[in-house]
């Protein structure tokens, strides 16, 4: 039987060459993606890795209390390359942020998430809300101080909710306090719930971007200038071989720096793999210094900004709500964003300046949120605070008043 | 690039093409096999399973004549049985019935490729588990029991699946088990302390 | 109620000096060397000489020095002080509450101490010990104050007075010990050095394997990028 002939057998039964069609080979993306869209492979790549390497530390990890920390040493020990696939995991994990914040940031410059795209951005947002999910459910595994004392503060901002917040947090935990019942359970959400609703929700995303096409840093409808004859794009290219090729260049490239960070600088610092989580947990003993891991601190620093009540809610649960809203309202930016142009090569300076500042107040944030609170810093932090949120409160006015320059008809090489 | 007409597909496989392709290919299935490797060695025993695996110290001063001492090696039972001159006898005359009697197939070390399959003829040791399907025979050193048949001269039966062996662990000819019992590579410390697991002669901590 | 208590607690992020207290004085740089496996070899020997009796390394295996150049005849030698086999874990000799009852609190197991310390901070402080009357073992420390363990390595190191002023501590050598401060400051470096191996028993495989993932890598970089140029002349 030739090759064809198989291919022929099985399209009668399942549509593999129309979708790799589809999905491949006729998929036209904009000739004239840059650096920016690397990113969006290459977070599909971390998947892969943290799933792989997730399912081989399941086999010798124990979601015990008892047992976890000196289950993460035998990995890292007494396992053969059980030290590799833990890095390969805990180096992925921030890895996975790094990719999905630049992922995310090339949307806001180029206007990703405007129409068509707006349910494409939400079921990214999605993905974001699950992701850091996985991180905190993940980061508890270990068991160590930073695992449990970080937990302790997430899950007690639960318990700020007026009225049922003291229920909540206890059903949360399964305890009335951090203990062997959250670990398990959490360990149920990590492995199994989480990654489910992960995998499903970048397929959903996938799907949503080729049924609406892909932007370009020129953010202009390539589908709407199309060859007569063909019914092609002009300005599209198939996706394979083109960007396949491109993209397993950047995969190289992207694997240079996370290899040299597994091979030769696991805990990146403290960054990724922090000094005091190699004490194991203590109930009794909270570390002198706790910080979140660097890609949550952005939103602690505003967790910790708010140190006034107003109106009837306490300065905690403003912290705990506004915490919140600065990752919430990223969804909103679809509906925030009136300029009448998608890419900041073509908007005003305002939309410029405004970006520009948000970038750097994200900066701060996470900076101050590895820092211990001075007088300073904490208005350092409130400062930076109204910044971030004044990027996104105050666009529907600055980006209609922008001077937007026209958009050209056909993509720039 | 002239700007007026749609991008063409030109798409055509030039040697240079084929050869960076091919290359490209190789290489990543070199890193593809050199990634899975590490994956498929962390699913070999740890050096915990290795520890608990190691060479076990037997005393076998106090074991009675005709007594089955059991000991677990990896995880496994282990039987130290000290024959009567009686219980030796039978193992000549039941050679006719057996599969493997001169234990050809190698289910042993060479030390114990020989009619007792003992280093010592008197001491035996073999896993207690069947060459069938792994249940553990039982021993029964009671002659000519109702249920055995008037034959037997005492020995080890599966329960499971009905294979026989003798006294020194040899399967009897036409039932489920292929072949005899496995002697595990074992050596004597002393008269009276065997090591089981290890054929070097080091003396344990 | 309680919950917003320790929240708030945590959220001021008061440092909770329990025992924990910064270091007096500044830290000096651990001159170690994890490739040297001489030097790993003498600081496992002390290690097993005076750590051991009270701290565990409960994740490690004795056999798992042949990463320094110690096979097992060699580890049954020279570390095993108590009847341990090759394959076992270094637990310490003592149990949990003596250690309790001795020191007040259970000494740490000390397989990832240099992971959560850094060298540096050990270094500094196994030499950082001094006389003071005031504690209860007698001893007290510079890098981490009214430290519960007592100066271990004393019969070596002799005995060290403090002398403040302001905010500016020395110590002094009072009674000199059966090394000199050089060959002291040597021998506690090959400790940490064997410390700093203890916590990560890997490393040194991880660096040499790096090293050729690496190496391929850049060539597949050169590959993948020619093989994309070759792919985009169709478009540029």
């Amino acid at each position: 039987m030739s090759k064809n002939a198989i291919i022929e057998w099985i399209d009668k039964r399942f549509p593999l060459t129309s979708n790799w069609k589809a999905h491949l080979t006729e998929y036209y993306a904009p000739k004239n993606f840059n650096f920016w869209y690397y990113f969006g492979s290459l977070a599909m790549l971390v998947l892969v890795n943290q799933i792989i390497t997730g399912i081989f530390l399941t086999m010798n990890y124990k979601p015990d209390a008892s047992m976890a920390f000196a289950s993460v040493e035998y990995i890292m020990r007494d396992v053969d390359y059980g030290w590799l696939i833990r890095y390969m995991h805990s180096t992925g994990a921030s890895m996975f942020f790094v990719v999905v914040y630049l992922h995310m940031f090339r949307g806001m410059l180029y206007g990703s998430y405007q129409k068509p795209r707006e349910l494409l951005w939400l079921v990214g947002m999605g993905i974001f809300f699950i992701l850091m999910s996985l991180a905190f459910t993940g980061y508890i595994l270990p068991w160590g101080q930073m695992s449990y004392w970080g937990a302790q503060v997430i899950i007690s901002m639960f318990g700020a909710i007026p009225l049922i917040g003291d229920t909540l947090s206890q059903w949360l935990l399964g305890d009335f306090t951090l203990s062997d019942a959250a670990l398990n359970r959490f360990f149920a959400y990590h492995v199994v719930t989480l990654p489910i609703l992960l995998v499903t929700l970048v397929f959903v995303h996938i799907l949503a971007l080729h049924e609406v096409g892909s932007n370009n840093p020129d953010g202009i409808e390539i589908k709407k200038n199309r060859d007569p004859q063909t019914n092609i794009p002009v300005d599209g290219i198939p996706f394979h071989p083109y960007y396949s090729v491109k993209d397993i260049f950047g995969v190289i490239g992207f694997l240079i720096v996370f290899c040299a960070i597994i091979f030769f600088a696991p805990e990146f610092g403290g960054y990724f793999l922090e000094h005091n989580n190699f004490i194991p947990a203590n109930q009794l003993q909270t570390p002198d210094h706790i910080a979140p891991v660097w890609y949550f601190t952005p939103y602690y620093s505003m967790l910790r900004a708010v140190t006034v009540n107003f109106l009837w809610i306490d300065a905690k649960l403003w912290g705990v709500i506004l915490m919140a809203a600065s990752v919430v309202i990223f969804a909103f930016l679809p509906w925030l964003d009136k300029s009448k142009v998608k890419s900041i090569r073509y908007k005003g300076p305002i939309f410029k300046f405004a970006l520009g500042m948000f970038v750097l107040s994200f900066f701060v944030l996470g900076w101050l949120g590895m820092k211990s609170p001075t007088p300073l810093y904490t208005v350092l932090a409130q400062i930076f605070t109204v910044i971030y949120f004044a990027f996104f409160l105050l666009m529907p006015w600055y980006s209609k008043i922008d001077k937007t320059k026209p958009e050209p008809t056909r993509v720039k090489e | 690039m002239a700007d007026t007409g749609s991008f063409k597909i030109e798409e055509e496989m030039n040697s240079r093409r084929r050869f960076l392709v091919a290359a490209t290919s190789v290489a990543g299935g070199v890193a593809g096999v050199a990634v899975a490797t590490p994956f498929m060695l962390s699913m070999m025993p740890s050096e915990r399973a290795k520890a608990a695996g190691a060479p076990v110290e037997v005393d076998i001063s106090r074991l009675e004549e005709g007594l089955l001492l059991m000991v677990e090696w990896r995880g496994r039972v282990v039987w130290i049985l000290k024959r009567t001159p009686e219980m030796l006898e039978t193992l000549e005359t039941l050679e006719g019935q057996l599969a493997d009697p001169n234990s050809e197939k190698k289910q042993q070390p060479d030390y114990a490729k020989n009619r007792t399959r003992s280093i010592k003829p008197e001491i035996l040791v073999v896993i207690g588990l069947c060459t069938h399907l792994g249940c553990s025979p039982v021993y029964r050193k009671d002659i000519a029991p109702e249920d055995l048949g008037a034959g037997w001269l005492g020995g080890f039966f599966c329960p499971c699946h009905g294979s026989k062996f003798d006294l020194a662990g040899r399967v009897y000819k036409n039932l489920p088990a292929p072949t005899n019992l496995v002697v595990p590579p074992h050596l004597y410390l002393s008269d009276s302390r065997i090591l089981i697991g290890s054929e070097e002669s080091k003396e344990s901590a | 109620m309680m919950k917003f208590k320790i929240l708030l607690f945590l959220l001021c992020m008061v440092p909770v000096a329990l025992f924990a207290a910064e270091p007096r004085i500044p830290l000096n740089k651990a001159p170690i060397d994890t490739a040297d496996n001489a030097s790993l070899q003498r600081g496992a020997i002390t290690f097993a000489n005076y750590c051991l009796t009270c701290h565990g390394a409960s994740f490690m295996r004795y056999n798992r020095h042949r990463d320094i150049g110690l096979d097992e005849k060699a580890v049954l030698e020279q570390l095993v002080y108590t009847g341990q086999k090759a394959g076992d874990l270094m637990l310490t000799a003592m149990r949990e509450k003596e250690g309790e009852g001795w020191f007040g609190v259970t000494p740490p197991d000390l397989s990832v101490i240099a992971r959560s310390h850094g060298a540096d901070w050990l270094y500094t402080y196994l030499r950082a010990f001094y006389r003071d009357d005031t504690t209860v073992s007698g001893w007290n420390n510079l890098v981490f104050d009214r430290a519960a363990m007592p100066h271990v390595l004393y019969k070596m190191q002799g005995s060290q007075i403090l002398e403040a002023d302001d905010d500016i501590y020395t110590l002094h050598l009072e009674t000199p010990g059966t090394m000199s401060p050089s060959e002291f400051d040597d021998y506690v470096a090959d400790l940490v050095n064997y410390l700093v191996y203890l916590g990560e028993p890997a490393a040194n495989d991880r660096k040499r394997i790096g090293f050729f993932v690496m190496i391929f890598l850049f060539g597949m970089l050169g590959l993948t990028y020619a093989l994309k140029r070759e792919y985009w002349r169709d478009i540029h």
